[in-house]
């Protein structure tokens, strides 16, 4: 019997602190790891990374893979690339996994071209078929699509933050911490000098109660504030669908969805959007959901709690007008 | 003189409302006669290319991997002002993968000859992987930059550029030639000129297929995708609708009563 190599994790870390997407993949890597009867092997880069190898093992790691140096604590795509795909080469993966964050997005094409393997995007769900080979779920036509690498290795996909959650921590586990050699002479082409985080305004999609969504449907940018103005009333995060970054109403960290994020909250309301599935999936955890839009058969009253047929423009501001009586009662009594 | 190349893509216009759907009884896919345009992104690509050129000695060359019909993308990109436009179009590429594009465009940016730039838009409307420009970069053996969001600094040879980065961005420093892929912020694309469409007139697609290119056939299209599609399901999960009725004042008083008392507001 031919005995499977390691499911991989390449996890992140941003100011020493690992992502919690990071996490949530070890957790879904554990999963496929024991069916494939296999090992969960994490790969972090950065400095200081003195604690954070055991966090991934109390997650499910079963060996962390450590680059330690003051030039690796900045994501620096050509270093990062070669420490991955020497040890790639070496351990042989059957599977490795990647968040769809900003360095995922970029590091992940070039690990797999150097691999010469397949990659697939922002997946929103990951199992084993019945010859164990990694099936990656994406939303396409209306429906889910599942990808597969079949002769290549290893089988490559990147998952969203919020797409798995975070496994509960076993501090008991044990696990291997091996240190990997950094090279002494770093590759020249490229450099990170610098990351700056900005202070976003508004409440943040990730960790708001409320999210409202605008998309195509607004029309314009006046249409578009009528939207936003619903967020404010409601103290909610504002997300978007595709088109409404494309017409730059909005900005693409607003946008849900499988390329976008993925958010929970208790209450969505999608305002002038289709339902399609690549934003619906972003937003299958929400709570209560509610969707205005002026199409009584659009497909998003079939993916919603409360359907409002209206023009958006017309009837969110008398919604705002609703809310904010509503608001004021429950001041006074 | 700097060497630039724009990697185009043809998308089925996202304006259009028909969207491609599956046929829930044959499986098949249902197309519906969308026209093709320029992939929104790499108008913004193309733009930062037509920048430099103003800035600079350059020559503008748009690459195009697509069917016949992806010429008039070509020729649009022409009329904007880019010097040269070559179509890739074979029978043997169709089908690709993220990695087979890619692959597929690092051949003939080899085949162009000499460059200093290729520019790629973050990603295509339809496909929306974010891979080929950083796959063609590994494949040409230079760096990538994703998500470039402003140009801060050209140097004789190293440039320095902005780049999105999760909440803020990432200053980075990198030697040409290089790929860069491109967001929205980067720039406003200009409309198309009068006097751009007739000047474009004049200028000729180069179409290049397989045997332009000399690869092998395993290499590209289809064959060449070390990822396939295995099986499509029906949509997950349906939530039961409750469609509010009643005057816009009505619906908009029982949906605020409904969401506080299911306690959400
Ligand atoms: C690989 C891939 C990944 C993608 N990832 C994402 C993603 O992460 N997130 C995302 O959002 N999209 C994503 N997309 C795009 C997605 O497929 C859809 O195109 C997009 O979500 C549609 O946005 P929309 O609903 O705003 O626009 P449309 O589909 O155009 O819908 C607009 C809706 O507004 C309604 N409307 C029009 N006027 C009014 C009015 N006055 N009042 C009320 N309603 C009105 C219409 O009836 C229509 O239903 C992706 C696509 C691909 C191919
Ligand atoms: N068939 C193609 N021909 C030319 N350029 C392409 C093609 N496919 C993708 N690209 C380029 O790669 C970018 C990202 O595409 P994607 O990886 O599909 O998201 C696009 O914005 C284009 O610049």
């Amino acid at each position: 019997m031919e005995t499977n190599g390691p499911v991989w994790v390449i996890a992140e870390q941003m100011d020493c602190r690992l992502l919690a997407v990071s996490l949530q993949l070890i957790g879904q890597a554990r999963k496929l790891a024991d069916r494939l009867e296999t090992s969960v092997e994490a790969v972090l880069m950065g400095d200081n990374m003195d604690l954070q190898p055991q966090q991934l093992i109390a997650a499910g790691a079963d060996r962390v893979y450590v680059g330690n140096a003051p030039d690796l604590a900045d994501y620096q795509p050509e270093l990062y690339t070669e420490l991955v795909v020497n040890l790639a080469k070496a351990r042989q993966p059957e599977i490795v996994l990647i968040g769809s964050t900003a360095m995922g997005r970029e590091l992940a094409p070039l690990v797999a071209a150097s691999l010469k393997t397949g990659l697939t995007a922002h997946c929103i769900d990951l199992v084993l078929d019945e010859n164990n080979i990694l099936e990656a779920r994406i939303p396409a036509y209306g429906g889910l699509l599942s990808i597969i690498c079949p002769e290549k290795r290893p089988q490559m996909a990147t998952v969203a933050a919020g797409v798995f959650s975070i496994p509960e921590p076993d501090e008991t586990r044990t696990g291997e911490v091996v240190r990997m050699e950094i090279p002494e002479h770093l590759p020249g082409r490229i450099q990170t000098l610098e990351i700056i985080q900005e202070e976003s305004e508004g409440v943040p999609l990730e960790s708001a109660n409320i999210v409202v969504a605008g998309g195509a449907g607004a029309g314009d940018l006046e249409g578009w504030n009528i939207i936003a103005a619903l967020a404010k009333t409601l103290n909610a995060a504002l997300g978007s669908t595709r088109p409404a970054v494309d017409e730059g109403w909005t900005d693409l960290e607003t946008m849900i969805g499988q390329s976008g994020k993925m958010v929970a909250p208790e209450l969505y309301i999608g305002v002038g959007l289709s339902g399609e599935l690549q934003h619906m999936v972003g937003i299958r955890n929400a709570k209560v959901m509610v969707a205005v839009n002026n199409d009584p058969k659009s497909p998003v009253f079939e993916q919603v709690d409360y359907g409002i047929v209206d023009d958006c423009r017309e009837f969110v501001p008398v919604l705002i007008e609703k809310i904010k009586e509503y608001k004021e009662k429950q001041v006074t009594c | 003189m700097l060497n630039i190349i724009v990697c185009v893509k043809a998308v089925p216009d996202p304006k259009e409302a028909c969207n491609i759907q599956i046929d829930p009884a044959t499986k098949t896919l249902m197309r519906c006669d969308v026209p093709l345009v320029v992939n929104p992104l790499d108008k913004n690509a193309m733009e930062a290319a037509l920048k430099l050129k103003e800035k600079m000695d350059a020559k503008i060359t748009v690459l195009s991997m697509g069917p016949p019909e992806a010429g008039n993308i070509v020729k649009e990109c022409l009329a904007l002002g880019a010097d040269q436009g070559i179509l890739l179009s074979d029978p043997a590429f169709a089908g690709a993968d993220a990695y087979a594009t890619a692959y597929t465009l690092a051949k003939s940016v080899e085949h162009v000859g000499s460059f200093d730039l290729i520019l790629c838009g973050m990603a295509s409307s339809d496909g929306s992987t974010e891979w080929v420009g950083p796959e063609m970069g590994t494949f040409l053996n230079i760096p990538v930059v994703t998500m470039v969001k402003e140009i801060v600094e050209i140097g004789d040879e190293w440039w320095k550029v902005k780049a999105g980065f999760e909440t803020g961005f990432r200053l980075v420093r990198v030697k040409l030639p290089a790929v860069f892929t491109v967001t929205r912020e980067l720039n406003a694309p200009r409309a198309l000129s009068f006097s751009g469409i007739i000047k474009a007139r004049k200028k000729e697609i180069t179409r290049w297929g397989i045997d332009e290119l000399g690869v092998p056939e395993e290499s590209v299209g289809i064959k060449g995708s070390p990822t396939i599609v295995s099986k499509l399901d029906s949509k997950e999960s349906k939530r039961a609708v409750e469609v509010i009725s009643g005057t816009r004042e009505e619906k908009a008083e029982y949906i605020v009563r409904k969401l506080a008392d299911e306690g959400v507001i």
